[in-house]
């Protein structure tokens, strides 16, 4: 516990000049983050590509929300798909039995999924360590298993078509670079959110929790409310990208949401790196880029995709972001 | 009744397995204050490996079972040297992930090895099965139970009589202290890596002739074993062996008096209830919180 303090309390640092005033700073950290995105969007052209950008975009959603769990507050969650899943799976389910309108239903989903992680929260959120990493994995599987057994409602292990596409009026928002903007413009609001939030009252009192639960609650720190108040609003952000990505697709499936996800986000977190909002996103990129470019091993997949996972823990624990970092501030040093 | 009997010898059976895996889980935790999240692979491993030697290579049973799990357990000592001991920085979340990526690392080199179709393997003997009270028990079952029973026997034997053991037990209350004492505790925790490798191993060995063996049956297994473990108690061998019981009981009866579909769920439903009720589990004495 102690050994992420370091991380605790240095804040973004890194990525744009040094001595700019940090509103400054953060315009144009966003306005070229913003603008790559645009041109992004705007230049190519190929449908898989534009896919693949997107997917990039749901998992960092997903990344950043369980980041600020786990990186911030130090609260490991095992089951975090379980949150992408009840996102997809409500409004799905919503959506094709009873015809109503996603943008109708996206509120429900975002509300479903904070009202359960707000139930298992009371309980789960008490248990500390290895204790809380099995209490999110089963509860995880849980829900994974009633995706798979509720057959009338979710459609069983074969899953649930036909979900209907986002459109607004003619425009439809599924497919290209629409679905690319859409996507992306909920990353950076997030991004923007999170960044706040870590930089606010309540991400001072996360960090105090990550340090030692017990310090935080002597100097006034509510820590059970504050725990759960970011359990609940990594949960809400993950059904976000669980709706994103229900009606991008148009059809879910239970696999998409299994442990193994689970752990692939975890993966993506400690990859990037805790503490890191911007670590996040490199660790979705590589992550969803990954196993994309892993196909030309072909069978040889999972071997590699296991290798890089071990040798980024061994030889960079403390995440591939802050290392860049570092590079970056050595290579100015010198 | 006769059903109650079917349930409990299947439950019996199921449960012995998670005992034994659970125990590896649970003497490595003790040793070394590590979940390997892997220990479902080494499963498969032992399981893939007996099926190699026994009926296609045709080597005697008895030789192809000792070869299995001590191939089981020197790649747990491969994997502690070559992934836990070069870790730079052991964080638990960080030996976490490492473990989950040489799961998938291991499930990978299975596929190449034995390809992605299921293996059968016949039973240890062709004897009938036993019944009892109008039910019918299964040699194989009887096999599993017994070498189950010798195992946690022997482990019992050897934590209690053998100055090895001993001094493992010592590790796991302090490591600090055990070295002060003159322990070795890096070699501890490497033959605590073996032996709960080779535990992982036996029980993929034992269940090759009731199971489709294929590179993918792990993952499940090792999430009930550690299930199991938390059940009973994590860090206690008698837990681990209690707890694997319990949950394979609670498992079969579940399946014969409510419904089949929520095997799997089971599990970690008394997972959770453990959790919010006695997170100590079982037979567990203090509150373990490392991270």
């Amino acid at each position: 516990m102690r050994a992420f303090n370091k991380y605790a309390t240095n804040r973004q640092q890194g990525l744009a000049p040094g001595n700019m005033k940090p509103i400054l700073r953060n315009i144009l950290v966003y306005g070229i983050f913003i603008g790559a995105v645009a041109a992004y969007g705007l230049l190519e052209k190929s449908t898989y590509y534009l896919q693949l950008a997107t997917f990039v975009g749901l998992n960092t959603l997903l990344a950043v929300g369980l980041n600020m769990l786990m990186g911030y507050a130090g609260q490991i969650s095992l089951g975090h798909a379980a949150f992408y899943g009840l996102g997809a799976y409500v409004s799905g389910m919503l959506t094709v039995h009873l015809g109503w309108s996603p943008w109708i239903t996206l509120p429900c989903a975002l509300f479903a999924a904070g009202a359960v992680a707000y139930i298992v929260g009371l309980p789960t959120l008490r248990l500390t360590g290895y204790y809380l990493a099995m209490g999110t994995l089963g509860f995880g599987m849980i829900v994974n298993i009633l995706f798979r057994e509720f057959r009338k409602f979710t459609g069983g292990p074969s899953g649930l078509p036909g979900l209907p596409e986002l459109t607004i009026g003619s425009i439809n928002l599924s497919h290209g670079a629409n679905a690319l903007f859409l996507v992306w413009g909920c990353v950076i609001v997030a991004f923007f959110i999170c960044e706040r939030i870590v930089n606010s009252r309540m991400g001072r009192a996360l960090r105090a929790i990550h340090y030692s639960e017990r310090a935080a609650a002597a100097v006034g720190v509510n820590t059970a409310s504050a725990k759960l108040a970011i359990f609940v609003f990594a949960a809400v952000l993950a059904a976000l990208a669980g709706f994103l990505y229900a009606h991008m697709i148009t059809f879910i499936s239970p696999s998409t949401f299994n442990f193994l996800a689970s752990v692939k986000l975890v993966a993506m977190v400690v990859i990037g790196g805790m503490a890191s909002i911007w670590g996040s996103l490199l660790g979705a990129s590589l992550l969803t880029l990954l196993p994309d470019f892993l196909h030309i091993f072909a069978e040889y997949e999972m071997i590699v995709y296991g290798l890089i996972l071990m040798l980024v823990m061994i030889f960079f624990p403390e995440g591939l972001f802050r290392n860049l970092v570092k590079l970056y501030e050595r290579a100015k040093n010198r | 009744m006769p059903e109650f009997y079917q349930y409990l010898f299947s439950g019996l059976t199921n449960g012995a397995i998670y005992a034994i895996i659970a125990l590896g889980f649970s003497m490595l935790f003790a040793a070394t204050d590590l979940i390997n999240f892997a220990q479902g692979e080494f499963v498969m491993i032992g399981a893939l490996i007996l099926v190699t030697l026994w009926p296609v290579m045709g080597l005697p049973l008895p030789l192809a079972f000792v070869l299995a799990v001590l191939a089981t357990g020197i790649l747990g000592i491969v994997f502690e040297r070559l992934a836990i001991r070069t870790v730079k920085k052991p964080d638990p979340i960080v030996l976490v992930i490492i473990t989950v990526g040489a799961g998938i690392f291991l499930r990978g080199v299975a596929m190449i090895i034995w390809g992605k179709t299921a293996k059968g393997a016949p039973p240890f003997s062709k004897m009938p099965p036993l019944e009892i009270g109008g039910a019918y028990l299964l040699a194989q079952s009887v096999w599993i139970l017994c070498i189950v029973l010798v195992t946690v026997l022997a482990m019992h034997f050897f934590y209690s009589r053998t100055l090895t053991g001993k001094a493992m037990s010592a590790c796991a209350i302090n490591k600090r202290a055990a070295s002060l004492l003159g322990i070795a505790t890096q070699k501890m925790t490497l033959l605590a890596f073996a032996v709960s490798a080779a535990l992982g191993g036996m029980a993929g060995v034992i269940i090759a002739p009731i199971t489709m063996n294929e590179y993918e049956m792990g993952a499940i297994l090792g999430l009930k074993g550690f299930c199991a473990a938390m059940l009973g108690g994590l860090g206690n061998s008698w837990g681990a062996v209690v707890g694997g019981f319990a949950l394979g009981i609670a498992e079969a009866m579940a399946v014969g008096y409510v419904s089949s579909s929520m095997k799997d769920a089971v599990a970690f439903l008394l997972l959770l209830l453990i959790l919010y009720v006695r997170p100590t589990g079982i037979l567990g004495g203090k509150a373990i919180a490392r991270f």
